[in-house]
């Protein structure tokens, strides 16, 4: 029996090899416990399904994204600059993430920058898995007839327009998908992007994320999708705010997918 | 005849063309107070965005209510508008319904066309009126549309009405006129909804109904200047601003922040990467990010001018909608009264964008800009592509490069950035150990 390879773009390049795809972890799932399972379902899924690719490991820094967003485009452009070098010296041509806002910037602001690369969700990536026939889902999982809902993120949907994907990933899991009342282009933020990840919101009524788990909860879904992990935390947050941390579950796409496939 | 109603015409015509080109060019002067920006790539995917947003009306179906409502006065707009070319004509040459005799029954199907939507027009701004000062819609009572903001949005539905009221109240009485035999009023045939305010008016003189139908005439036409010069002092200004604004639109992602290529420049150098072709140093050094408006670019300005204030950016507002003070909505207020404010100054030889006030400050706070999750919900929410987002970002540059005014728990995220390379502090060398357990785990 092998054991799960998680291949670096240095190993690779000492041994000439160049994979197919470049898995960017991002920093939540490289350091967030809970976005960490999602890292390790997704490589599941790629070792599983036999998916040349490598990450960068220790070389790889943040996108510079929150910097950016919290108005820092000197700290932006330093990280950018040094992330694209890196990428650039391996020869990246494709990359795949499963956090929106690597995907954005990566995809959207490194190009102005010499970043030159393909870049898909994970979401869009496990959909083309499922559509290939290289995921074969057993469709009698945990999930199977239940009400999922999925959280659009704002940075898939409406800055990037990726609403389907995630949907028809979800869809394949013979699940029954319900929508909340604000989704695809009227999604809600979960409350986190442009950098209030990293900060306490201003003084106002009631979180963000409360407002969203409020709707979330209104579906009767027993489990809310995400494709991002801020979104993640800050769904989690909402559940635990409301004490139904054992009805109701938020999970990443990738961890639904793995699970199903007895991963 | 007299020939003192086609002079007096002609004096009105010249008096309102008079001023509004000088609001024209007052407008024009405020607008480019940004700094200039070319943004004419794709232009056939401009002339799309200004035909299905701004002509076509798509993204108002977003909310059927008000957008039925608000196609009815604006085809009324654009339909009712061709009849003032008759009125114009009639106004300098002296004659009565020019087109009447030219055109036979056609002309009759256009004017009882004209009263159909002169009577959708008052119907849609009555449901309006209602909407804001009766059911009191949300976002129409929010604290940035109190004071004139709230006046002028019902002093515009008023003076529709009465313009549409005038109309029917002229057909009314002309039609009497043309029945009691008056040589300079042609009978038409019937038309539909004047004929019921006719028994209004059967029982007045023939002198007295000569009077109202002139009256009616004059009021219209002289309404439809003055309220074109209205306009431009008015939100109503996005009857027209909407094209340009939608030929403008920002087609990239909106997920895209607009890099700065001075930073990249500097950034270069310090990573010692060569730089291929270095561009000059500019002769002035700008401002990072935005404090006033004229660090902001023209298309951000213009985007302020053609803002009515409809709120759906604000309703749709994550930070708004949980009781933040951020509203988009007040962002591009803000930064029109703001260019409205220096303009005002420049033209009576004052300081302008040298008076001591600024944008950021004076009309935006910190805690405001710092509210935006820059999810995109304003961009995406507004009928004609404005851009608040863009704006807010700016000035969080200004606020982080010149001021290092950013809130800390920010500056900490940066210092970690520094460091470690994370927007959290933990160290770089374990930045992969999430790989250890799985490398040991075996292939199921």
């Amino acid at each position: 029996m092998s054991t799960y390879q998680v291949p670096t773009m240095a190993e690779m390049a000492a041994n000439a090899q160049t994979p197919e795809v470049l898995f960017w972890v991002g920093c939540a799932g490289s350091f967030d416990d809970r976005y960490k399972a999602v890292t390790q379902a997704f490589v599941k899924i790629l070792n599983k399904v036999g998916v040349s690719f490598a990450v960068l490991g220790p070389e790889e820094a943040c996108t510079g994204d929150p910097a950016r967003r919290a108005g820092n485009e000197f700290l932006f452009q330093m990280q950018a600059v040094a992330n694209i070098q890196v990428m650039n010296g391996y020869e990246v041509k494709k990359v795949v993430t499963a956090c929106p806002h690597c995907f954005n910037t990566i995809k959207n602001e490194y190009p102005a920058l010499g970043g030159n690369y393909e870049v898909i969700h994970h979401s869009e990536f496990l959909q083309q898995l499922i559509n290939e026939g290289k995921v074969t889902l057993q469709g009698g999982g945990e999930y199977k007839g239940k009400k999922i809902t999925f959280h659009d993120s704002c940075y898939l949907g409406r800055a990037n327009e990726v609403y389907e994907a995630p949907r028809e990933v979800i869809k394949a899991l013979d699940v029954e998908l319900v929508e909340m009342k604000r989704c695809r282009t009227k999604g809600l933020c979960c409350g986190a992007g442009g950098a209030q990840m990293f900060k306490e919101p201003e003084a106002g009524k009631k979180d963000i994320n409360i407002e969203r788990i409020e709707e979330a909860l209104a579906t009767g879904a027993q489990a809310i999708a995400v494709g991002c992990p801020f979104c993640l935390t800050m769904m989690t947050d909402g559940i635990k705010n409301k004490n139904k941390e054992a009805e109701v579950k938020v999970y990443d796409l990738a961890e639904m997918i793995a699970k199903d496939m007895g991963i | 005849m007299s020939i003192l109603p086609q002079l007096a015409f002609v004096l009105i015509l010249g008096v309102a063309g008079f001023i509004l080109s000088k609001r024209i060019r007052f407008l024009r002067r405020n607008i480019l107070l940004g700094k200039a920006e070319t943004r004419n790539d794709q232009p056939e995917n401009r002339w799309k965005a200004m035909l299905l947003v701004a002509l076509g009306q798509q993204k108002m179906f977003k909310r059927l209510v008000p957008a039925f409502l608000h196609l009815l006065i604006y085809v009324g707009f654009l339909v009712i508008n061709l009849e003032v070319l008759e009125f114009v004509l009639d106004g300098l040459l002296g004659t009565h319904r020019l087109f009447a005799p030219l055109l036979g029954g056609v002309y009759t199907v256009a004017i009882n066309v004209f009263e159909f939507l002169a009577v959708a027009v008052l119907v849609s701004c009555v449901a309006f009126l209602v909407r804001r000062n009766v059911m009191k819609v949300e976002r129409f009572t929010k604290p940035e549309l109190k004071g004139w903001a709230a006046l002028d949005a019902n002093l515009i539905l008023v003076i529709e009405i009465i313009l549409m009221f005038a109309i029917l109240t002229m057909n009314a009485t002309d039609q009497i006129l043309a029945s009691k035999g008056d040589a300079h009023y042609l009978a038409l045939g019937p038309l539909f909804f004047s004929s019921f305010l006719q028994p209004l008016f059967e029982g007045l003189s023939t002198g007295a109904l000569l009077v109202v139908e002139r009256f009616a005439w004059w009021f219209h036409i002289a309404g439809i200047l003055a309220f074109s010069v209205y306009v431009t002092y008015s939100k109503h200004l996005h009857i027209f601003l909407a094209f340009p604004n939608t030929w403008y639109s920002n087609l990239k992602p909106k997920g895209e922040m607009v890099n700065m290529p001075e930073v990249t420049q500097e950034v270069n150098m310090m990573l010692g990467i060569p730089v291929e072709s270095p561009t000059p140093a500019p002769a002035e050094i700008g401002r990072f990010g935005a404090k006033d408006i004229n660090d902001l670019s023209w298309l951000n300005v213009l985007n302020a001018y053609s803002c009515t204030e409809c709120g759906r950016c604000t309703s749709e507002c994550p930070a708004n909608l949980t009781g933040k003070k951020l509203s988009p909505r007040k962002i591009m207020m803000d930064v029109r009264d703001r260019a409205e404010e220096v303009g005002k100054s420049l033209d009576v030889g004052g300081l302008g964008l040298a008076d001591g006030k600024s944008l950021l400050g004076d009309y935006i706070t910190k805690e405001e800009i710092n509210a935006c999750t820059s999810c995109n919900a304003c961009v995406e929410a507004c009928p004609i592509n404005i851009d608040p987002l863009s704006i807010i970002l700016q000035m969080r540059r200004y606020v982080a490069m010149e001021e290092s005014g950013t809130p800390a728990q920010w500056n900490a995220m940066f210092q970690n950035m520094e460091t470690s390379s994370s927007p959290w502090k933990f160290s770089p060398s374990d930045r992969f150990n999430w790989a250890d357990k799985l490398k040991e785990e075996e292939i199921k």
